[in-house]
């Protein structure tokens, strides 16, 4: 019975009317049979919501909340009363707050470009036809930096630019420079937190760029290869169209994952010497949880969360425009 | 001529970007099998008697053992947990069409942009009072808050590439929908959803910041204990780099065999 319903839904749909409505023989449109309430999509979607919505979602209320409130645990006999927008006027007009969002800026454009650059050219090394093992291999590595611990990156880090015993130092003596305090001095820090982080993020670059390289028809590359000699002008003319995508996921996501950042950065410098190093996730993490001053902890977060949510809007808006 | 020496320079350039890529996590093994002298010499050494000591040290502490213990427990418990919610999340974004649904599918997307302190304080206050402070159950659920959007995306794209009508044939049979989830999307989707566990895995077993804030001593993770080796005065460099070791060596091996849905994994698909 419910077999035949089904077969005949079935074939009207193949054999009459393709589209979502079916119009029955009284004339008025109605639903047609696709094989499932209009309930079943809730099922299977509401475990995952609403584990969301409880882990996720109340949580962000709560500190939205709590922003609002006096709330340092350090100082319980206070109480949390509510103190409406004074957490976030102090953090508004805390220049610490501010250093610390103009640090993590400096420190995104300053491992971005380089990030990106030294990934192309490995995308190309890995686009190059021939060196078929070689290239196997190169393009395996490239996952050992992104799937490392982002703490024990700050432990190696910690080993390679000790002041005394490692291999940063080496390298310079090497090439006739004298030894540097690395992560003692703010210029230092600054250069070995970066340069761990060009280590781990440059193999997901030249990852995106190749999957950009190998979208270009092949028919076409070959074509334009005839026609010029210059690599210049094919990657400019032939594979800059294929790679601007990829190239806008990583500004947006990178960004994202910049302010972000902690692991690494707080196992090698916890945001010294002085406020070198002191990007805002690590600023944030020292007034809540070093100060305990969870208001205005709260604040910032807040804040952050504002202005992560401008950019994952940015990235859907962008990047997702097929599914809009 | 011409041809072999940018041949040659093709070569040395794909041996430059293994070198570059390896050096790091070489240099950390092999500090791992170095006696604290080698490692404390000046310049360094880079051609030493391997010692096993440092292992040795690191498989005799209980606290590493408990470690790794706890983020075994913590990201296997909280991988399942994101599959079993995850895949019939997935199945229904992959296959009905009802309102809202692109909204739904972006804000599971925006998760992965979120800054893990943003919800490390409130969920450090709700927990220190209901008392889940310092368990387990609090790292898996907040873990679940970036590994629930990777399972469903990557189920999601894996699930729409499943014909149609393989489905449209079984509600022919009379088949249910949950049953068509089960017996059709769940094994014929079997590899996403294998991709999507893996690095659900990775991603926890990695995380350090929730870790340290919601954790004391009963269940301090892998991360968590080989950063606290890092105080005092001498530092025990060759157990440090030995306990990194084991802590970095598992994931290694399950990026590896991922590799390929590297990218796609990291940017939630929006690049192919």
């Amino acid at each position: 019975m419910t077999r035949d319903v089904a077969r005949q839904a079935v074939m009207r749909k193949k054999t009459i009317m393709p589209e979502t409505t079916v119009k029955s023989p009284s004339g008025v449109n109605r639903v047609p049979n696709r094989g499932y309430g209009r309930w079943t999509p809730f099922w299977f979607l509401a475990p995952a919501v609403l584990t969301l919505l409880l882990i996720g979602i109340y949580p962000t209320i709560f500190a939205l909340v709590t922003s609002f409130r006096r709330y340092n645990i350090a100082r319980p006999r206070e109480g949390f009363p509510f103190i409406g927008f004074e957490n976030y006027a102090s953090v508004l007009t805390d220049s610490t707050f501010w250093a610390s969002l103009g640090t993590t800026a400096r420190f995104y454009i300053t491992v971005l470009p380089i990030e990106v650059m030294l990934g192309l050219c490995i995308a190309l090394l890995l686009h190059k036809t021939g060196m078929g093992f070689l290239k196997a291999l190169a393009r395996v590595t490239l996952v050992v930096p992104l799937a490392t611990t982002y703490a024990v990156v700050g432990l190696i880090g910690r080993l390679i630019f000790n002041r005394d015993f490692g291999v940063a130092n080496q390298v310079l003596n090497t090439f006739g420079f004298d030894s540097f305090d690395w992560l003692g001095s703010p210029a230092g820090a600054f250069a070995a937190i970066a340069i761990m982080d060009i280590w781990q993020w440059t193999p997901f670059c030249a990852l995106i760029f190749l999957a950009g390289l190998s979208m270009v028809p092949g028919e076409i590359e070959e074509a334009a290869r005839l026609e010029t000699s210059s690599k210049w002008a094919l990657l400019k003319h032939v594979q800059l169209p294929y790679l601007l995508p990829g190239l806008t996921a990583l500004l947006i996501l990178r960004s994202a994952d910049v302010l972000k950042l902690f692991d690494m950065v707080f196992v090698m410098t916890r945001g010294g010497p002085g406020s070198a190093t002191d990007l805002v996730s690590i600023y944030i993490q020292r007034v809540g949880f070093r100060i305990f001053d969870l208001g205005t902890a709260s604040a910032q977060a807040i804040l952050l969360l504002i202005l992560t949510i401008v950019i994952s809007r940015l990235y859907i808006r962008i990047l997702y425009k097929e599914v809009q | 001529m011409r041809l072999s020496s940018s041949t040659l320079l093709h070569a040395l350039g794909l041996a430059a970007v293994v070198a570059f890529s390896l050096f790091p996590f070489y240099w950390m093994v092999a500090a791992s099998f170095k006696t604290q002298a080698d490692i404390l010499a000046s310049p360094p050494v880079w051609l030493f008697t391997p010692t096993l000591d440092n292992y040795r040290a690191v498989f005799s502490d209980s606290k590493v053992f408990g470690a790794v213990g706890n983020s075994l427990l913590i990201a296997s418990a909280t991988t399942v947990l994101a599959v079993l919610l995850g895949a019939p999340a997935a199945f229904a974004l992959a296959r009905y069409d009802f309102r809202g649904k692109s909204d739904l599918w972006f804000w599971f997307i925006s998760n992965r942009m979120m800054s893990p302190i943003v919800l490390a304080l409130p969920v450090y206050i709700l927990a220190l009072q209901t008392g889940l402070l310092d368990t387990h159950l609090v790292l898996i659920l907040v873990y679940l808050t970036f590994n629930l959007p990777i399972v469903v995306w990557i189920c999601t794209d894996q699930f729409k590439s499943i014909p149609p009508d393989l489905e449209q044939a079984a509600r022919l049979d009379g088949a249910d929908q949950f049953t068509i989830f089960r017996k059709i999307y769940l094994p014929l989707g079997a590899p996403g959803i294998a991709v999507s566990a893996i690095f659900s895995f990775i991603f926890s077993w990695n995380e350090l910041l929730y870790a340290l804030v919601l954790t004391r001593r009963n269940v301090q993770t892998a991360p968590v204990v080989a950063t606290s080796f890092m105080s005092g005065y001498e530092l025990p460099w060759g157990k440090i780099m030995a306990t990194g070791t084991v802590i970095v060596l598992p994931v290694t091996i399950f990026a590896l065999i991922v590799s390929r849905h590297m990218v796609r994994g990291l940017t939630m698909g929006a690049t192919k």
